[in-house]
């Protein structure tokens, strides 16, 4: 039996999304983005809305989602995608936006462009890993960085009597009346997968429907920057990330 | 229909965008340019001609915004003084790297820091020496009028789609503040989006099956790359250099001294012109409309037959050092400035061409 | 013909309205007309100026250190604009408060007790239009009828039922103002 023989439409089981381009991603081993890219790319499929959509993409490990998702794209400055998006949404109402954004570039640099656009309730969507590190500039502290955790300027950890405590953004977009939607997913197993892709899709429906900003950040992790293995990294996730950052709706109208 | 109206230059630019089918205006309220979107928003234009208008929550994001409605083909603009315009560098280097049109006013006010409310023209070098990180130029308008305030909305989107380069109007807290008489435009449709498609096919307007993403990025890592674009833009510049120098001459045929000055300056030293000729003394004045491009030949050309150019500017002196480049030695070269919100009175220009070239 | 005007007192006293309806006014005959004001914080409750100008031919400086004539409606104002006004020229001031009273010989001086006037008539709100009046009178550039053409198209429709008060207060300016010092207009070759 010969390949051809088995890539027949009849034997397909799977497919990979024409969303998502054949580029080879840059992710490290065992990281999240790819996933995460593959969900997005799944969701645009499902809604057939390949034509009408625009993502920002942040600075940042995912400074080149563009690469991988075949839509049009606007690379944002360090922080600013909601502010894009802001204009691209009210410029183009009936289109669909969205920003990919990591922790450093939403809750550091972007803090004041984030809460703004949520508290306007610009109907976008955004789609925020959480790793607690800055993966691309080689693993220094971020907002979310937890106590205790080692980063490359925090070596002995984290220290909140220095360095602040770990900042639940999340938590403070759903305080605002702006968001319709604030969730917070994981795609460390196939059952998180699976979740996380339902919350991306009610998410992008929430903008079909004109409800809100809808916030969709995943726990994620950086096994580079956390120099572990890809599976020691998610199982140090599950037990010190998720005690932070619980998994679940933190808000949902 | 044409319409002549007595507006302040703040005014007249709320009033010409909305008419040359502007899509969207992001700002910030800073002093003394907020009657711009004030008046934006008192006219409703998304009523109308459906022009987005938006208040910030930083000048940041207002340029970012900027970015983003500029990355789809639209016809957008941001306005701020001197403060705001220091935050809104960030965006401008993106911008320029990402080849984006876009319009952007300062209505400059004296610096540094917080410095004052009051108009000054100290923000030259970071207008059209760039102004944030990175090799590249914004066109640069320097309106001297109300008049000028409204024309030069649509040319200087006109010059930003056609060198898809952010176009920035020059103006200063005296253009700003000041009402004249001003002949305002017709109204004109805004784009739409079959138009945009046609016009701009780099613009993200939703990926058809019929073409390749569209991505509008300034990052390249690959040094060859980040060099060729490098150099595409300074061929653009240098383009802009041969085609689209514009200023204005005012009797110079048989000049012996020359004025060079722009914006607010411009219209001091007209009268000083006036009053020297009074006195007998034989001034001239050149006022240049492009600061970038800069009227560079122009100038050399007039340093050949004065003997002496003085610049008047409300500021410590920064043209100056453009001209002196202009001038190459060919004739003494002196500033005139008043800062911290001051304007120079034509008497005081007068004085200082006495008191520079025709000393005793 | 060129007409250049300063006008000065506190914030509040209606200064930049009124430069406003001079501009207007001399736009509705046609001249080229140019109004600068001074901005920010200082209108409230401070002083305010602003600069007309009226003129037959293209205006250069919007900002000028000397005036054909100067509306002065404080002590600030006369203490500093009392040397502005070219030789010949003309200073037109509310003597309301005022314990230093313009003193130069080169210049026509007039008074309008326009403060004094808008409380025993009951204009307060049309003061500004009393030293319009007084002006108009002093020196006849801008006439009645462009005046309300003027005040018609800068103020807002809502506010049109106040011309005729405004008219009135016009007339009452013309009335009360009084000559202190007159120098003939051409005793100088700094007139315009």
């Amino acid at each position: 039996m010969t390949t051809n023989d088995i890539v027949k439409p009849e034997n397909l089981v799977y497919a990979k999304t024409p969303v998502l381009s054949d580029a080879v991603m840059h992710y490290c081993p065992g990281c999240s983005h790819g996933v995460v890219h593959k969900l997005v790319a799944e969701v645009i499929e499902d809604l057939q809305i390949q034509e009408q959509t625009i993502g920002i993409a942040p600075v940042g490990c995912a400074v080149f989602a563009y690469n991988y998702l075949e839509i049009d794209w606007q690379e944002a400055a360090h922080g600013r995608a909601p502010a894009l998006a802001t204009a691209v949404k009210r410029l183009h109402p009936h289109k669909y936006v969205f920003t990919y954004q990591g922790d450093g570039d939403l809750a550091a640099i972007g803090t004041a462009e984030t809460i703004h656009a949520c508290n306007r309730g610009e109907n976008i969507v955004i789609i925020f890993i959480n790793n607690g590190i800055y993966g691309m500039t080689g693993g220094q502290m971020a907002p979310t960085t937890l106590e205790g955790m080692k980063a490359s300027t925090c070596p002995s950890g984290r220290n909140h009597e220095r360095d602040g405590f770990p900042l639940k953004m999340s938590d403070l977009l759903a305080l605002l009346p702006g968001t319709c939607y604030v969730t917070r997913q994981s795609v460390h197993t196939p059952g998180n997968v699976r979740k996380a892709k339902k919350a991306i899709t009610q998410a992008f429906n929430n903008q079909k429907a004109q409800k809100g900003t809808s916030v969709v950040e995943i726990v994620s992790s950086c096994n580079s920057g956390w120099k572990m293995s890809p599976v020691q990294a998610n199982k140090w996730m599950e037990e010190h990330m998720f005690q932070q950052y619980p998994l679940g709706d933190l808000k949902n109208i | 229909m044409k319409e002549v109206k007595l507006l302040k230059g703040n005014e007249a630019i709320a009033e010409a965008a909305i008419r040359y089918g502007v899509d969207g205006y992001f700002g910030y309220p800073i002093t003394p340019q907020s009657e711009i979107m004030e008046t934006l928003m008192a006219q409703h234009p998304w009523d109308t001609t459906g022009m987005v208008v938006l208040q910030a929550e930083s000048e940041t994001a207002s340029i970012n915004m900027v970015y983003g409605g500029a990355g789809c083909g639209k016809k957008v603009m941001t306005s701020s003084s001197s403060p705001g315009m220091s935050l809104m560098q960030e965006g401008l280097s993106y911008i320029a790297g990402a080849e984006l049109p876009c319009v952007v006013i300062n209505v400059v006010r004296g610096g540094p820091g917080l410095g004052t409310i009051q108009p000054a023209q100290s923000d030259y070098f970071q207008s059209v020496k760039g102004g944030g990180h990175g090799d590249y130029k914004l066109i640069v308008l320097a309106p001297s009028s109300v008049q000028e305030m409204a024309d030069f909305v649509p040319l200087a989107f006109e010059l930003a789609f056609k060198y898809r380069n952010p176009a920035l109007i020059l103006s200063d807290g005296m253009i700003g503040q000041m009402m004249e008489k001003v002949t305002l435009p017709p109204y004109q449709p805004r784009w739409t989006e079959q138009e945009i498609e046609q016009l701009h096919p780099w613009a993200t307007t939703g990926k058809k099956a019929h073409r390749s993403k569209n991505v509008i990025t300034s990052l390249e890592l690959l040094s060859d790359e980040q060099e060729r674009h490098n150099q595409k833009l300074q061929a653009k510049y240098q383009q802009m250099q041969a085609t689209e120098v514009r200023y204005e001459t005012f009797s110079c045929e048989d000049a012996d001294y020359l004025l060079i000055a722009y914006g607010s300056s411009a219209r001091v030293c007209q009268k000083a012109v006036e009053i020297a000729r009074e006195n007998g003394l034989k001034v001239g004045l050149l006022r240049p409309i492009t600061l970038f491009p800069f009227p560079t030949e122009a100038i050399h050309k007039l340093a050949q037959q004065v003997k002496g150019i003085l610049t008047v500017e409300m500021s410590a002196g920064q043209m100056v050092e453009d001209v002196r480049l202009a001038v190459e030695g060919k004739t003494p070269v002196a500033h005139f400035g008043r800062f911290g919100g001051i304007i120079p009175s034509p008497g005081e220009v007068v004085d200082a061409i006495k008191q520079q070239f025709i000393k005793g | 013909m060129t007409e250049e005007i300063i006008i000065a007192g506190f914030g509040g006293q209606g200064v930049l309205s009124m430069g406003k309806i001079l501009a207007y006014s001399g736009m509705m005959m046609g001249k080229e007309v140019s109004w600068m004001p001074s901005y920010g914080p200082e209108m409230r409750g401070g002083t305010a100026n602003v600069t007309v100008i009226i003129s037959d031919n293209r205006i250069s400086s919007p900002v000028l250190h000397e005036f054909d004539t100067a509306i002065l409606l404080n002590q600030q104002s006369v203490t500093k604009f009392e040397s502005m006004v070219k030789p010949g020229g003309v200073l037109i001031y509310d003597g309301n408060g005022i314990v230093s009273h313009p003193t130069r010989k080169d210049i026509s001086i007039y008074r309008v007790d326009a403060s004094e006037e808008a409380v025993r008539s009951n204009m307060q709100k049309t003061f500004n239009m009393i030293v319009t009046g007084a002006y108009m009178k002093v020196k006849p550039i801008v006439h009645m009828a462009d005046v309300l053409k003027g005040l018609k198209s800068s103020l807002p429709s809502r506010h049109h039922h106040l011309l005729p008060s405004n008219e009135k207060a016009i007339e009452k300016g013309m009335e009360i103002v009084v000559p202190v010092n007159v120098v003939s207009a051409n005793c100088c070759v700094n007139c315009h």
